[in-house]
């Protein structure tokens, strides 16, 4: 289970980060976005897996009675899928406003903070 | 999207899925459920009602801009840590308060009051994002 | 739990001794900044009441990381679990000499930064969350600082992460936009890299907690295994880009000029900072066999930073994008003292770490100041700065020093102590950079001081007879301006003048991190 899972992670790898070498913001983000992914999973799996037994406790026992799923990494997960989502959503946006104001969605050619013609700095007075 | 029966039922549906979202706050702490839960069932009825009755009545009708209702999440839950520091105890440890109601047991804590601010918290800025999406579309 | 009649003993998973008031102060800065951030962002129309609340939480931060920062250094390590909770199952928060130093000083720092950001500015600034961003940045900040649980401090860096993105785009022009697009997407990267990294720590060990980290990393017979060093090197490819280091450096000078300049001055004093802060947590705490194995790797790393900072610094006609590389070149003289990795060599880059913040606030603040006088930020339309006010001209050449490490101010001491760490060391290359980019860098602050004060107008007049109207800085008026410079100024030439106590503080600082006994104690010991 975790062999399978673990190569499911390196594809999920593979793929963001060959959408992320790409040049249009686009293509980079769905890259974040399934980088977010692969580390959840990961996280999950780091965490060893346990089917169809919940972490939960009896009511009259203080320990599980048998062994459950780790909660912690359920936790972690969870966690990293709220902050990942809402950068996401925020870097979406940002991308969007980039996109009506720049007029273009390649990083080459997006150089209004620092511009090609740059005068050099002088030299002497 | 506005056909005359979705513009209908919105207010009522939008009405029952903030009961709802009430409901699975208050049922959390020991059964699924939670504030982060109701917030997301709570900001979809916003978005809902947005969809159905446009956006300027949903910013009527929770009064407050969504953004000082995250903020105001965010004061609550962070004062929910506060109480156990007259107790001497840790930031966030737990604290319970017992008393029969007319035959009813009901126990309120902090860790209800800290899920109520993360309630608002989830409203607030899931329903400022849907409402910002829908007025773009609107324009 | 309430209503449960069945008792049992709760000391195994639970605080119970008595928690003292001034055990609070270790959450304090997080509490107060949060409070203080969301009655901010309720109040948020309300553009004149905005300052006010800020200042007055700003100076409650400082006071709290004082008074935290007096009771380490009597005291020693504290550690707080929060719900009761012990460790290694509770978050702890744990302040030692190392965190509460830099947190003391990143507050001290916010707090002068909210008293500039109140005259530069504007309502429409204001409206969009100057203050809330600010302070819950510093939420960011001190958490980080004061964090004891590894999966937390990944928690805190996003916090700071998504208040810098609000903070970064508060004026929504073109240069903005772009210089966010930059900054976000390869941040965002870098955070994820650290969440890969925590979570294979996890998948290995078990746990969160550093000091449960350290003693178990410490009890794995050989310290450079393979998972181990992979997950170092992933650690020090995060942090490398947090701290914004040589071959990840690029989007430090595309964003750090474009924002208002009181926000180019937080950032530039404090985020790259934490990104070094967790490097030495992470690699002298955590990794120290793995930092070891990898110490030549990190100097190499160090010496490219700093003399890519340097050179680019060079090579800017703009005083904001001088001052980002030099930001940069700084950063690699602290990754210097982490690869030599001695007490000497931690303590010099802890030191440098205080150094830096300050000093690079105030020069960005300075920059600010100059453009109200001058009119612009390129050194070929400045000009005649001395003359309209020789008073802040020497504040300029005080900072100027300073940053390049000359004496008698605080970039001299941890540059003295990194150097004698690195030949110590037989890293004799790395003593050499630091002491050239200290070279460089003085070149191109002489550069800034000559053309943008020294001479008589901007590039095209003849001396003294510029037509541009400079205008002088009593005219300029607002305390709000010159006051914050004035503390940080002070600051710089204190710590260079007395260097003594913080070379105490920095010292055990380093040796806290170093041999971490006194810190698992204080996690695992009696609470």
């Amino acid at each position: 289970m975790e062999t399978g899972l673990s190569i499911l992670i390196g594809l999920f790898f593979t793929v963001s980060v060959y959408l992320m070498l790409s040049k249009e913001l686009v293509r980079m983000l769905l890259g974040i976005a399934i980088l977010g992914n692969a580390v959840n999973l990961l996280i999950f799996t780091a965490g060893r897996l346990t089917r169809e037994v919940p972490p939960l406790i009896p009511e009259e026992l203080y320990t599980p009675a048998v062994q459950t799923a780790n909660p912690l990494p359920q936790a972690l997960v969870l966690t990293a899928i709220v902050i990942s989502f809402s950068f996401l959503a925020f870097l979406l946006v940002l991308a969007f406003r980039a996109y009506q104001e720049l007029g273009t969605d390649d990083a080459n050619e997006m150089r209004v903070a620092e511009p090609a013609d740059e005068q050099a700095p002088p030299q002497g007075y | 999207m506005r056909t005359i029966i979705f513009r209908t039922i919105a207010p009522y549906l939008a009405a029952l899925m903030i009961l709802f979202s009430v409901f699975v706050l208050l049922r959390g702490h020991n059964e699924p459920g939670g504030g982060f839960i109701g917030g997301l069932i709570a900001a979809s009825a916003l978005a809902i009602y947005g969809i159905a009755c446009g956006v300027a009545s949903v910013r009527r009708a929770i009064v407050f801009h969504p953004m000082s209702i995250s903020a105001f999440g965010l004061f609550i839950a962070v004062l929910a840590g506060l109480p156990s520091l007259l107790l001497k105890q840790s930031y966030m440890t737990s604290q319970w308060l017992s008393f029969r109601f007319f035959d009813v047991n009901v126990d309120l804590s902090t860790p209800m009051l800290f899920d109520i601010g993360v309630y608002f918290v989830v409203v607030g800025s899931i329903a400022s994002i849907a409402l910002a999406l829908e007025e773009r579309e609107s324009d | 739990m309430a209503g449960s009649s069945v008792s049992v003993d709760i000391s195994q998973a639970m605080a119970v001794a008595p928690v003292s008031a001034g055990d609070w102060l270790i959450v304090a800065p997080s509490i107060l900044t949060l409070l203080g951030g969301s009655l901010c962002l309720m109040t948020r129309k309300n553009t004149q009441a905005q300052p006010k609340i800020g200042l007055i939480f700003m100076v409650l931060l400082v006071a709290a990381n004082i008074g935290l920062l007096a009771r380490v250094l009597d005291k020693g390590v504290i550690t707080m679990v929060m719900g009761n909770w012990l460790p290694p199952f509770g978050i702890a928060f744990t302040a030692d000499a190392l965190g509460v130093t830099l947190s003391t000083i990143a507050s001290i720092v916010a707090l002068c930064a909210a008293l500039y950001g109140s005259a530069t500015i504007d309502n429409t600034g204001r409206r969009y969350g100057f203050y809330p961003f600010l302070l819950l940045l510093m939420t960011g900040v001190s958490g980080a600082f004061l964090t004891a649980d590894i999966f937390n401090l990944y928690v805190w860096f996003e916090v700071l992460l998504i208040s810098s993105y609000g903070l970064l785009v508060l004026g929504n022009d073109r240069p903005q936009l772009d210089g966010s697009v930059k900054y976000g997407i390869l941040n965002l990267i870098g955070t994820n890299l650290f969440l890969i990294a925590t979570g294979l720590l996890y998948g290995m060990f078990g746990t969160l907690n550093m000091a449960d980290l350290a003693t178990k990393v410490a009890a794995l017979e050989n310290g450079a295994s393979g998972t181990l060093a992979t997950i170092a090197a992933l650690y020090l490819l995060a942090f490398a880009m947090k701290a914004a280091a040589f071959p990840v450096n690029f989007w430090l000078p595309a964003s750090y000029h474009t924002p208002n300049i009181a926000v180019s001055a937080v950032f530039a004093g404090l985020l790259t900072k934490v990104g070094v802060y967790a490097l030495i947590r992470v690699f002298v705490l955590l990794l120290p066999g793995s930092r070891a194995y990898m110490a030549d790797l990190i100097a190499l790393v160090a010496m490219a930073t700093m003399m890519s900072g340097a050179m680019g610094a060079l090579a800017q006609g703009e005083v904001r994008r001088i001052l980002g590389y030099l930001v940069i070149a700084g950063i690699g003289s602290m990754l210097g003292g982490v690869a030599v990795g001695s007490t000497l060599a931690i303590s010099g880059a802890i030191f440098y770490a205080v150094h830096s913040i300050i000093v690079m606030t105030a020069l960005y603040m300075a920059a600010g100041v100059m453009m109200l006088m001058g009119g612009s930020y390129r050194l070929r339309e400045l000009g005649g700065l001395y003359q309209a006010s020789p008073a802040f001209a020497a504040v300029f050449l005080v900072l100027g020093f300073a940053v390049s490490g000359l004496p008698p101010f605080s970039g001299f001491w941890p540059k003295v102590m990194l150097v004698d760490a690195a030949l110590g060391d037989g890293r004799y290359w790395l003593a050499g950079v630091i002491l050239l980019s200290g070279f460089l860098t003085t070149l191109a602050i002489g550069r800034i001081w000559i053309f943008a004060f020294w001479r008589g107008g901007p590039e095209g007049t003849a001396d003294g007879t510029s037509t541009v109207r400079i205008s002088p800085i009593g005219q300029l008026g607002s305390a709000a301006l010159w006051l914050p410079i004035g503390i940080l100024t002070a600051l710089v030439v204190y710590f260079g003048l007395q260097p003594e106590w913080m070379l105490q503080v920095v010292s055990r600082g380093a040796s806290g991190v170093v041999e971490p006994l006194g810190y698992v104690r204080s996690v695992f010991g009696g609470l």
